[in-house]
């Protein structure tokens, strides 16, 4: 086996996630309930300002601040963080689980360039579930907006900046799951520690006390917040929160679970 | 620029298995105790060795799974961890359960192959190599585990490796696979590779293997043919029974036979076969009542070989 008919290329080992993760039944369901829950909820929220409408003053009804809030809603939020942060998690824990890895990694004795194939490919199909939901969410809630001439145009930059976020929470949490399961590699334990790291840790962090207030603007459910709410102008109306400060926070934590899957990877038995 | 075909086995590089002081410890349990010896190709080499000996440990650290405390374990002459893929260097089957249920066999083999840059065809070449071209399309959760054992040497054979490994490959094979099996690994052998096969039952290596490696609580116990094995352990006695038993024994001792009384009618005779005692006690009118030769199977030789270091002994313990 000479080197020259070894090849070793990177994109072998994408296709061959995209393989793994095409070939479970259960992935395009999952996909379709989650963006089925996060539009539905974007429509019940500009339903239920469509109906109050003609009860709101008339600054509300001029201004209408409201009206981005209503395609991105915290129940969508929420589905959409928990969903892609499980999913992100099973890619890893359930190779780990079956044994499946050990499989893997004779094949591909280059655990590190394995595990990076698999954080991409998980980046990739959350970005574009995330795209198709925010989008969606925004089409759908303007759309019924606009019956009562309450809509924004997603040209507009708040509405641009929601989308975006929107779009990359889900890759967001995807590979902060996907991180927790490399370092737990546990099934149950590391769904709980997802969870609990998305959607209850910010819980905790809800006091007006300042210093309370900065570790919850490094909280990514905070930082989503930050970047699809339009309700005022400057930093104090957020708490201090800047929109620069809420997209490195969807920065570092990704980066982080990545880079610690990586780093114990490498030396551990599998 | 094309895709590379592996080329096709030639058996021009040899791969041999190299275990040198090998010593493999999980916290404070020692699964491996500086364990070496080596595995040719061409041949099928067996690693015995009851529960709990480090067969599976040894395998796992071949495989560049678990790092040696202690040692060096090499394919080919390097580490297998050195290569950035391993399909065309070696195949292995560790555990036949360590499949994703809800994929189709075609599925899971395609994702190995891609991983590999090998061609897709040959992922229908190892299904049809295994006889699992018409469960292609089936999920894995629903295969019995024969069939996960014909699947996990599907994905073994995907690189047309140079060497293989695999662990326990009998289990839960029905005669027909055992005996498919057999003959797939002595063509795998005759076709020049390294075929290193484990397993805790002599049965299995004696028909299927010609080299045996025994290990014993991670240290090795023998390392020889099994034809020389078996010529150790299968020693014929030769059990004599006769009322003048005390007088007969010296006579055979003075033949040159290794005596030992069972009773006072009885003897086991080792060194001197049945002809021979038998012309002896006639030469000396004796009267013989019993003259029958025995032969200790492998498997008792495997057994008493290895009955100090069985980890788990039954009934030892309250």
């Amino acid at each position: 086996m000479s080197a020259a008919t070894e090849r070793a290329r990177f994109g072998d080992l994408l296709a061959a996630e995209w393989i793994k993760i095409r070939s479970l039944r259960s992935t395009p369901w999952v996909l379709a309930l989650v963006t089925l829950t996060v539009l539905t909820s974007a429509a019940i929220a500009a339903y239920g300002d469509y109906r109050n409408y003609p009860h709101y003053n008339g600054r509300d009804q001029r201004e209408h601040v409201w009206s981005l809030g209503d395609a991105f809603p915290a129940e969508g939020c929420l589905t959409l963080m928990l969903a892609a942060g499980s999913v992100g998690a099973i890619v890893v824990v359930s190779e780990y689980g079956s044994g499946l890895i050990r499989t893997t990694t004779v094949a591909v004795p280059a655990r590190r360039a394995v595990l990076l194939a698999k954080a991409a490919v998980t980046a990739l199909l959350w970005t574009g579930v995330g795209l198709v939901c925010a989008l969606g969410s925004f089409a759908v809630s303007q759309g019924i907006l606009a019956g009562r001439d309450a809509a924004v145009p997603l040209t507009d930059a708040g509405s641009l900046r929601a989308v975006a976020a929107s779009t990359l929470l889900a890759p967001v949490c995807a590979l902060i799951g996907f991180g927790l399961g490399v370092l737990v590699r546990h099934s149950a334990t590391t769904m709980v520690g997802t969870a609990f790291t998305l959607l209850m840790l910010p819980v905790f962090f809800s006091s007006r006390e300042p210093w309370v207030e900065r570790i919850d603007h490094m909280m990514v459910q905070s930082a989503w917040q930050r970047l699809v709410t339009l309700y005022g102008w400057g930093p104090e109306a957020y708490g201090g929160a800047t929109v620069a400060g809420a997209w490195t926070v969807f920065a570092v934590w990704p980066l982080v679970a990545v880079a610690l899957a990586l780093l114990v990877v490498r030396h551990r038995d599998v | 620029m094309g895709r590379c075909e592996p080329a096709p086995y030639g058996g021009t590089v040899a791969y041999v298995i190299e275990v040198s002081e090998l010593t493999k410890r999980y916290g404070r349990r020692t699964a491996v105790d500086g364990l070496s010896f080596t595995v040719r190709p061409g041949v099928v080499t067996g690693f015995l060795g009851p529960n709990g000996a480090g067969k599976t440990t040894t395998l796992r650290v071949l495989l560049g799974l678990d790092a040696p405390t202690a040692g060096t374990a090499t394919v080919g002459g390097v580490p297998f961890a050195s290569h950035p893929r391993g399909l065309r260097h070696a195949g292995a089957l560790l555990d036949a359960q360590q499949v994703h249920g809800g994929r189709t066999a075609h599925a899971h083999l395609a994702a190995l192959a891609r991983s590999n840059g090998l061609p897709a065809r040959r992922v229908s070449d190892v299904l049809a190599e295994v006889g699992l071209e018409a469960a292609a399309q089936r999920r894995i959760g629903g295969f019995s585990l024969g069939m996960k054992q014909r699947l996990g040497v599907a994905a073994a054979l995907l690189g047309d490796p140079p060497a293989l490994l695999f662990d326990e490959p009998f289990n839960g094979m029905d005669p027909a696979g055992v005996l498919w099996l057999r003959g797939l690994f002595r063509r795998l052998a005759d076709e020049g590779r390294t075929v290193f096969l484990s397993s805790h039952l002599m049965s299995e290596m004696q028909s299927t293997a010609s080299e045996l490696i025994v290990v014993g609580q991670g240290r090795l116990v023998a390392a020889e043919p099994l034809s020389a094995f078996a010529a150790r352990a299968g020693r014929r006695c030769v059990v004599v029974g006769s009322p003048d038993a005390t007088e007969l024994a010296p006579r055979l001792t003075a033949a040159g036979a290794e005596v030992v009384p069972e009773s006072a009618e009885r003897l086991v005779v080792t060194g001197l076969p049945a002809d021979r005692i038998g012309a002896l006690a006639l030469a000396h009118h004796i009267v013989l009542h019993e003259l029958t030769t025995r032969t200790a199977s492998l498997e008792e030789a495997f057994m008493a070989l290895t009955a100090d270091h069985v980890e788990y002994p039954a009934g030892a313990a309250r």
